[in-house]
Parts: structure tokens; C-alpha cells; sequence
């Protein structure tokens, strides 16, 4: 071996471990958090958690069952929002964007995904809250969709355009009008990447606390409906973290494990359901 | 095959949020949050009294509930500092308080080998002002003889967050020291010369608990709950006042006497023996006329209960109760409370 | 049943589909069924795409028209004044945007090269079987509500940095950028927890982008005699550019909104000061900390201000940032196949 080899070999071995080391870092974050919420809140877990209404301080048996369902109630609307606009910006930018209008959408999104969450919590209020005259889930699960939807939008316009011309251009080849081309061949052989932004934009605002403390507000109660009130874990978590008592810092820890532990499971049942029928991991 | 199965999972989550709440009135309240647990204990207590009642509060702060009272989207507010006249005036149905507990904010350090501080009026302004920087000050060890004050600069901690535990606090500190008065001046929030901002009462503790020779100010069940030391502050008859509940409603008896009709009063640097000198009222701000004869039946005999049995909660959970005087008081103007439109 | 074919594209779609049985049939004129479905579906999509534009012109509306009464007090110096005094009503910017800047740049440059890095060992080095379950892993990074990054930071991070700092201090302090007094609270502190809470979304989005690299680029360098980090670094990345810098562009939007998180670590002191280990303040987090309280006309209107100032900064940073892009882009790399 030339001792150019050996010195490049020697640089790969040092860059890869730099990336193991990297990788292990960020992962023992993360293991490192879970590990930390279940010291300081697991003993909070019990059945009652999830199935009892929160109590006053020092009450045994509180939980937080309104707000596991207000919380999936406000990603359901926002999902609705959020992911067609976001999505179908995406397919646009992808396929058909280009010149200065596709540049502005880019730019836009970009700057819509730097304003603070509280200040789309704010303007979600002038526009929504104040006229309807209370607060709603529609307007939280409105805020929130309203924060998903540039992360999905760029990440939907970066994997699709990801995928091979060379396979446009066989669909289109073989007879089929572009916007079949789009539906039936671009986006499945892009799914993938499209659904880990989609799943990536959901996961951050099911973490949301401030956008929704001005348009959902919080509800001690089941929620009716949409137009009413309802709790949700970031708030509740919010909440209890900020008391002065041990008890209600425990439910917290133990609120920010819950949500942690559904938002993977969500994110695995999601990817099991739409990823089912892709073929090679890898494009060739 | 896809479509169905998203559909099926809709389907899923809209059975999953069909109708759970019984038929009870729903009562929404914001504000302060502060007096969070208290309230949050005081409307459960009520609901199991008086089961067709919901009375759903968030703690989104004092500006806050004030803003939502004067919106209308709620039905009550909540605050640690009393309504300015400017806000009040924007009320288009007059707004009226109702003093509920009392609070208290204490001088809470972190200070080795320190039990006890005692504090005068001028040191504790001068620490926040920034003019006393060293822990073994002349004027801090001349109060604390036999206390080791140690030769290290003081890390004053104050709120970043606007809050009426600030409001009360600089309005003592403006009543105690001319500087102040002139220089910063009493608000929500204000421009502080020195110290580190941390966010809520939990920051503050937080910051002063990690931080060594740090002193900050809280409220007094924070500071007990967190077992948290904190000074003695000498109050205006002489007395080195510890924060307790009975010197806090002492406070509060000594400004029975002039109490104005409206409960907009600040009992801070009180006369009295007794009294802790930072101590305040924290009130419901309800509006004068309620549209909603349910709503307006559930808050006005909330108000009657919390007033008579509601009070014997407050001491466990660390708040302290209000005097008889002021009570009394108070029982004949939640009359004023009538059904109508805004 | 669905077949698979090559490219993961299954092939029954194609044949049952509309366009495909259409073109079975002998074409007379080129009629199609729908004729206009390709208009059709061309304009559908860029209507939710305006739908953005429109979107970031109400927020940007809502903010102009709430902020009206600073702006016409203060005008163009509230950018560079450093008060803030709600009691005087003496309001000025200059001490937030600093706060912003240093803690997004220290954010993005800690973040840059560490979820990078880890996104190359999960693409390229790991199995798929080792790679997914990772991958999740930080990804759930993202869903952690701001306000347990911040708990967590107060009783984790800041011990830790406290000793770091005290650490170096002897050694650099002379240095007006490490001088002391060390709290442990401060901007580097703020910096390194935006760090942690941004990495996820560089890691997750580079990782996709590298794993859609075509397997025949790798191939063709590794024929070249390249090894393997060579190929990685040299062929691999820079293919997969435009995808890495967009999720470098999603975290720093992030980092520059960022609230709960900051607020609790940075000290909250509006003073600018060239120390790392200094206090300082951001305009998310003033905007957190202050707006439920803003007891003035003024007050509230001054924080949308700032709200605003945040917004026309996210535009410069972007415009900068994509300007940088555009003169280092190498053209070659855009063509794929």
C-alpha cells in the first residue's frame, strides 16, 4: 500500500468514527431525556392518568385523559390544515415550480417557519378567536396546522424532486398525462421522504405549547365538539411545570413522557401504513 | 388501499371525540398564575357541591385575563395587580374585583452558610438597584450581627416575564426607596439595573437555587414548597416581619380600614406591628352585568361559597386567608353582579 | 395485487390507469378523456402553493398593522436603540436582534457538523435494520414540548456548562469573548440547548436525502479508486446539497423563533455584551416573556414591533443564506438522472 493509501484510508477511519460518535451523541440525547422523564415522572404513570380528569393539588388519582384526546383532536385539525396545503405547495413546487413565483413560495415558507409559534398563536386570535367570541379547538388545531405546513411543504418539494427524471419521463413515455405521471408515479417512488416530513412537521407541533394557550385555551373538563375549550398535554404540561408543588412537577415529567412515547408510536404506525408495498430501500 | 385506510383511521379519531361531556354549564375563567392551585382546588370543591357547574380556569397571567375579561371571550379574570384606570376604562361593562387570597413575596437566597437573613427596605432596594454589590456589605452585615456573610458579589435574580408578583414587589420597593421611585418606577415589568431575568416563579427559583450568592423574590409558596431560604424583611413599625401567613393577613386587616368600595388597594409597607411588608391581594374580575342568567347564578354563588367555606382551603395549600374584615366586605357587593347584557 | 417492479414503482398502477388504457386505443386527433385534467391539476397545486404566500402576507399584515403605534414613535431607530424600559415606554431592539443572531449562528454551527455527520453514519455506515429504529429515535427529538428542553436545560446543561466555563475561564478569560463572570446561564448556554433541539430536524431530512442519492453515483467514485469517505464527502453529500441545506434552513428558522427553551437558559438580561458566558436576551423570548402582561397600548404594540423586526430579520438571514448557496452551487451536480 502506497503511503497515500494508508493516509487516506487512515482519514476514513477517523471521519467514520467522528459519525459513529456524532450519531451515539445525538441518540444518547435522546436516551438520555426518555431516562430522565421516567426517573423524575414515572411514578406519576398509572391507569388513572389516562383514564381521570386532572385534580386540585394534593388530590390523589388525577390524570390527564382530556387532554390525551384534546391534544388528538387538535392534530387532527391540524393535519387537515397543515398537510394538504402543505403537501399539494410541495407537488406544485416539485413539478411545476419554477422562475420567480416558485422562488417567492420557497422564500415565503421559509420565513412563515421562522416566526415565533407564539405569534401564529396571536394572530390565529385576532382572526379567529375574537370573532367566533370564544375559544375553540378549530382555532388551536388552525394554529398548529398553520406551523406544520412550511416543513412539509419543503420537505415534500425536496423528495420529489429527489426522485429520477428518467422515471417521469418512462411514465411519460408510456402514454401518461403528467398529472398521472404525478399521482400514480412520482409520489409513491417519493413517499418515503414525503412521509418522514409530514411525520417530522406533525411530531414538532404535537409539542406546541404557546400557539395554543391563546386559541385553545385549556379545559379542566372534557372538551365538547370543536368550538369549545380543550386541554391538551403541552399546555397541562405547561401548567403543572411552572406550580410550586412536587407532585403536579411529577404528573408533568410524566405528561412529556406520554406524549414522547405517542408521538413514536404514531410516527411507526404512520410509516407502516404508507410504506408498505415500497420496494428497494435505496433508489438504484 | 391507501385512502381507505387513512379514512378508516378518521373514522377512528371522530368516534374517538363523539360527545364526553355531561350536561353541565360550562364557566370559563382566566388570568393570574399565582393563585392557580388555589382556584383550581376551590372550583373542584364547588363542583362537588353543586354538580351542574363547570368552572374551567386557566392560568395565562394576569395581563392576560385582563385582556380576555375586557374581550369577553371569557366569563371572569383573574389578576395579581389591580385593573388600571386606562384599562377599565376600556371595559365596555364595568369590571368588578373581588379580593380572593392574599399572597406574599418573599427575598429568597442561595447564600452558604446563611440561615437567616434580615433585611432592611434600603438594603433590599439597594441590592436591585445595583448599588450594594458584595454580600459583606457594611449595610448587610450590620443588620445580621453573627451571620458570616461571605466577600462574594451578589447575583441579584428579578423576573423576565411580565407578573403582578413584580408589580407588588417594585411597588414596595418604589414606596421604601426615592431612587427607585425615580429610576425604575412600578409596573408589570420594568427595566431592572442588575440581575438575571428567569422566567415565572418556578424560573426564579430555579435560577436561585443553581446559582450560588443569588437572591431573588418570589412568592412565598414557592419559597416553601421549594424549601427555599428567605430574609426577614424589617417593616415600617420597626419589626423584622418573617413571611407567614398570620404577618400576611395581618397586613391585609390593616388595610380593611381604608379600603376603597372597588378592592383596588396595595398593602404594601403596611403600619401595623405585625405585618409582613410585601404582601398583596389577588383578585376575580368579574363583569358587572352577565348576560347568561346560568352564568351569572354559578359565579355569584361561587363568590358567596368561596367567601365563607372556600377560605378554610387556602392555609394547606400555602395561601393565606383574608381577614373577617375584609370579607365582610365583600359579601354585600357581589349584589352588584347583575344579569343583562354587556 | 400489487407487483413490484424495479424503482419500487408498482407496475399495475400503470397499466389500469386511465391514461395508459387511453393510450391502448387507436388516437384519433390526440383526444384524450380529460383534456384539461393536466391544467386542471397544475392549477389546483399552485393554489395551495399561493396559499403559503398568502398566509405569510396575513401574519406579516397582522404584525405591520399591530405595531403601528411603535413604529410611528420609534421609527427606523428602534433598531438600534438598547433601552427597554416598559415603565418609561422607551422601547428599542438592538439588544434582541444581537441575542437572536449569536445564539441561532452558535445554534446552527454546533448543529451544522454534528447532524451531518451523524446523518452520514446512519445513511451510508448502518445497516437499514440499525439505521430506522436510530432514526426515530432522533426524530422524536422533535416532539419534546420547548418547555422540558428548557426544565431539562436549567437542571442539566447549565450545571454542566457552569463547570465548562469555569473551566476555561482562567485559561482564556483575558479574551473579551470568554470573559467572566461565569453564571452557567448565558448565550453559549442558550446556543448549545438550540443546538440539541435542532440537530433532529438536520439529521432526519439530510439522512432521506443521502439514502435517495442514486446507488450508481457511489458506485461510479468507488470504480474511481475513491475510498469510502471519499466518496461520501466528495460524490455523496454534494449530490444530496440542495436537500442538506434545505433542512439547515428549516433549523435555523427554527433556532431563530425558538422561545420557551431560550428564555429559561439565556439569563434574560436586554444588555449586549461580547462575552459568550454573558447574559443576554432574544426577540422570541421578550415576546414570550412579555406579551401576556403588556399592560400599555404602547407596550404591546412595541413587542409586535419586535415581532415584526423578527420577521423582516428572518427574511435577510434567508435571502443572505441562499445568496451564499447560489455562488458556491456547482452547476454539475444539479443534473440527475
Amino acid at each position: 500500500m502506497s503511503s497515500n493509501y494508508r493516509r487516506r484510508h487512515l482519514v476514513e477511519r477517523i471521519m467514520f468514527g467522528a459519525t459513529g460518535l456524532a450519531t451515539g451523541f445525538t441518540v444518547g440525547i435522546l436516551i438520555f431525556l426518555l431516562g430522565f422523564l421516567v426517573y423524575q415522572g414515572g411514578s406519576s404513570l398509572s391507569l388513572d392518568f389516562f383514564t381521570h380528569l386532572p385534580t386540585p393539588v394534593g388530590e390523589a388519582g388525577g390524570g390527564m385523559a382530556n387532554a390525551l384526546v384534546g391534544s388528538a383532536k387538535l392534530l387532527f385539525v391540524a393535519a387537515l390544515v397543515g398537510i394538504p396545503v402543505g403537501f399539494l405547495g410541495g407537488v406544485y413546487l416539485a413539478e411545476f415550480g419554477q422562475g420567480t413565483l416558485a422562488f417567492s413560495i420557497r422564500y415565503a415558507a421559509d420565513v412563515l417557519n421562522g416566526v415565533p409559534s407564539i405569534v401564529i398563536g396571536v394572530t390565529v386570535y385576532g382572526l379567529v378567536v375574537v370573532p367566533l367570541g370564544h375559544f375553540s379547538t378549530l382555532a388551536g388545531g388552525l394554529a398548529l396546522g398553520l406551523i406544520m405546513i412550511p416543513v412539509t411543504l419543503r420537505t415534500t418539494e425536496e423528495f420529489l424532486r429527489l426522485v429520477p427524471t428518467s422515471l417521469r419521463e418512462g411514465s411519460l413515455a408510456l402514454g401518461a398525462p403528467r398529472w398521472v405521471t404525478i399521482v400514480r408515479v412520482v409520489i409513491p417512488a417519493g413517499l418515503r421522504g414525503v412521509t418522514a416530513g409530514v411525520l417530522l412537521s406533525l411530531a414538532r407541533v404535537a409539542g406546541e405549547t404557546a400557539p395554543l394557550l391563546f386559541t385553545a385555551f385549556g379545559n379542566r373538563f372534557w372538551s365538547e365538539g370543536w368550538l369549545q375549550p380543550t386541554a391538551s398535554l403541552p399546555v397541562m404540561i405547561f401548567t403543572y411545570a411552572v406550580s410550586p408543588y412536587d407532585d403536579w412537577h411529577r404528573q408533568a415529567w410524566a405528561a412529556a413522557l406520554v406524549l414522547l412515547v405517542l408521538v413514536l408510536g404514531s410516527n411507526v404506525l404512520a410509516r407502516l401504513i404508507l410504506n408498505r408495498g415500497q420496494g428497494l430501500r435505496r433508489a438504484s | 388501499m391507501l385512502t381507505r385506510r387513512l379514512a378508516l383511521l378518521a373514522a377512528a379519531i371522530l368516534i374517538l371525540t363523539a360527545s364526553l361531556g355531561g350536561a353541565a354549564k360550562l364557566i370559563n375563567g382566566a388570568g393570574a398564575t399565582f393563585p392557580y392551585p388555589i382556584y383550581s382546588k376551590w372550583f373542584d370543591e364547588y363542583r362537588k357541591k353543586n354538580s351542574d357547574v363547570q368552572i374551567n380556569y386557566q392560568s395565562i397571567g394576569s395581563g392576560g385575563g385582563i385582556r380576555q375579561v375586557l374581550e369577553g371571550t371569557v366569563d371572569f379574570g383573574a389578576s395579581d395587580g389591580p385593573m388600571t384606570d386606562e384599562q377599565l376604562a376600556q371595559a365596555k361593562t364595568p369590571i368588578l374585583h373581588f379580593p380572593t387570597v392574599l399572597g406574599a413575596v418573599v427575598a429568597t437566597y442561595n447564600v452558604a452558610g446563611v440561615d437567616k437573613l434580615r433585611l432592611t427596605p434600603e438594603a433590599l432596594a439597594g441590592i436591585f438597584l445595583g448599588k450594594i454589590t458584595m454580600w459583606n456589605d457594611p449595610a448587610l452585615v450590620k443588620e445580621n450581627p453573627g451571620v458570616a456573610l461571605p466577600a462574594q458579589p451578589i447575583v441579584p435574580v428579578h423576573r423576565s416575564d411580565g407578573s403582578g408578583t413584580t408589580y407588588v414587589f417594585v411597588d414596595y420597593l418604589s414606596k421604601v426607596s426615592p431612587e427607585w421611585s425615580k429610576n425604575v418606577g412600578r409596573s408589570t415589568s420594568v427595566a431592572w439595573p442588575v440581575g438575571l431575568g428567569g422566567k415565572g416563579n418556578e424560573g426564579v427559583t430555579g435560577l436561585v437555587k443553581q446559582t450560588p450568592n443569588a437572591i431573588g423574590y418570589v412568592e412565598l409558596v414557592y419559597a416553601v414548597q421549594n424549601k427555599l431560604s428567605y430574609a426577614d424583611i424589617k417593616n415600617r413599625a420597626g419589626t423584622f416581619a418573617s413571611p407567614t401567613l398570620e404577618s400576611v393577613t395581618a397586613a391585609a386587616a390593616a388595610a380593611a380600614a381604608k379600603m376603597p368600595s372597588d378592592f383596588r388597594v396595595s398593602i404594601t409597607d403596611p403600619d401595623a406591628p405585625d405585618a409582613y411588608p410585601i404582601a398583596s391581594f389577588t383578585w376575580l374580575l368579574v363583569p358587572s352585568a352577565i348576560p347568561n342568567a346560568e352564568t351569572h347564578k354559578g359565579i355569584v354563588q361561587f363568590l358567596e361559597w368561596m367567601l365563607s367555606e372556600g377560605q378554610a382551603f387556602t392555609k394547606p395549600l400555602g395561601y393565606a386567608p383574608l381577614p373577617e374584615a375584609v370579607v365582610a366586605m365583600e359579601r354585600p357587593a357581589i349584589q352588584k353582579i347583575r344579569v343583562g347584557d354587556r | 395485487m400489487r407487483e413490484v417492479d424495479f424503482h419500487g414503482v408498482s407496475s399495475t398502477s400503470l397499466t389500469r390507469s386511465p391514461a395508459r388504457m387511453a393510450a391502448r386505443r387507436p388516437r384519433v386527433g390526440g383526444r384524450r378523456r380529460w383534456p384539461h385534467a393536466d391544467r386542471s391539476f397544475e392549477f389546483g397545486t399552485l393554489a395551495f402553493a399561493l396559499g403559503v404566500i398568502a398566509i405569510t402576507l396575513v401574519v406579516a399584515g397582522v404584525l405591520f398593522h399591530s405595531s403601528a403605534a411603535a413604529r410611528d414613535r420609534y421609527g427606523w431607530s428602534f433598531l438600534w436603540t438598547s433601552t427597554w424600559d416598559p415603565v418609561q415606554l422607551e422601547f428599542g431592539a438592538l439588544p434582541f436582534i444581537y441575542g437572536t443572531l449569536a445564539t441561532s449562528a452558535i445554534a446552527v454551527a454546533i448543529a451544522l457538523p454534528l447532524g451531518l455527520l451523524a446523518a452520514v453514519c446512519l445513511a451510508e455506515l448502518l445497516p437499514t435494520r440499525l439505521s430506522d429504529p436510530l432514526a426515530f429515535l432522533i426524530e422524536l427529538l422533535v416532539a419534546v414540548p420547548s418547555v422540558v428542553y428548557g426544565l431539562v436545560g436549567v437542571f442539566v446543561l447549565v450545571p454542566i456548562m457552569r463547570s465548562i466555563e469555569n473551566a476555561v475561564l482562567p485559561v482564556l478569560g483575558s479574551i473579551p469573548l470568554f470573559a467572566g463572570p461565569v453564571y452557567g446561564i448565558g448565550l453559549l448556554t442558550a446556543g448549545v440547548l438550540l443546538a440539541i433541539m435542532i440537530v433532529p430536524f438536520i439529521v432526519s431530512v439530510s439522512r432521506e436525502v443521502l439514502l435517495a442519492v442514486p446507488q450508481s453515483q457511489r458506485d461510479a467514485a468507488l470504480a474511481l479508486g475513491s475510498t469510502r469517505w471519499e466518496t461520501v464527502w466528495h460524490v455523496v453529500v454534494p449530490y444530496a446539497r440542495s436537500g442538506i441545506l434545505g433542512s439547515v434552513f428549516l433549523a435555523l428558522a427554527r433556532a431563530l423563533g425558538e422561545t420557551m427553551a431560550v428564555t429559561m437558559v439565556i439569563g434574560n438580561r436586554p444588555d449586549i455584551s461580547a462575552s459568550l458566558f454573558a447574559p443576554a436576551h432574544t426577540m422570541a423570548a421578550v415576546l414570550a416573556n412579555e406579551f401576556a402582561e403588556a399592560d400599555s397600548n404602547l407596550y404591546l404594540s412595541a413587542l409586535i414591533d419586535i415581532a415584526f423586526v423578527l420577521f423582516g430579520i428572518t427574511i435577510v438571514v434567508n435571502g443572505i443564506a441562499r445568496l451564499l448557496i447560489a455562488a458556491t452551487t456547482n452547476r454539475a451536480t444539479e443534473v440527475r438522472g
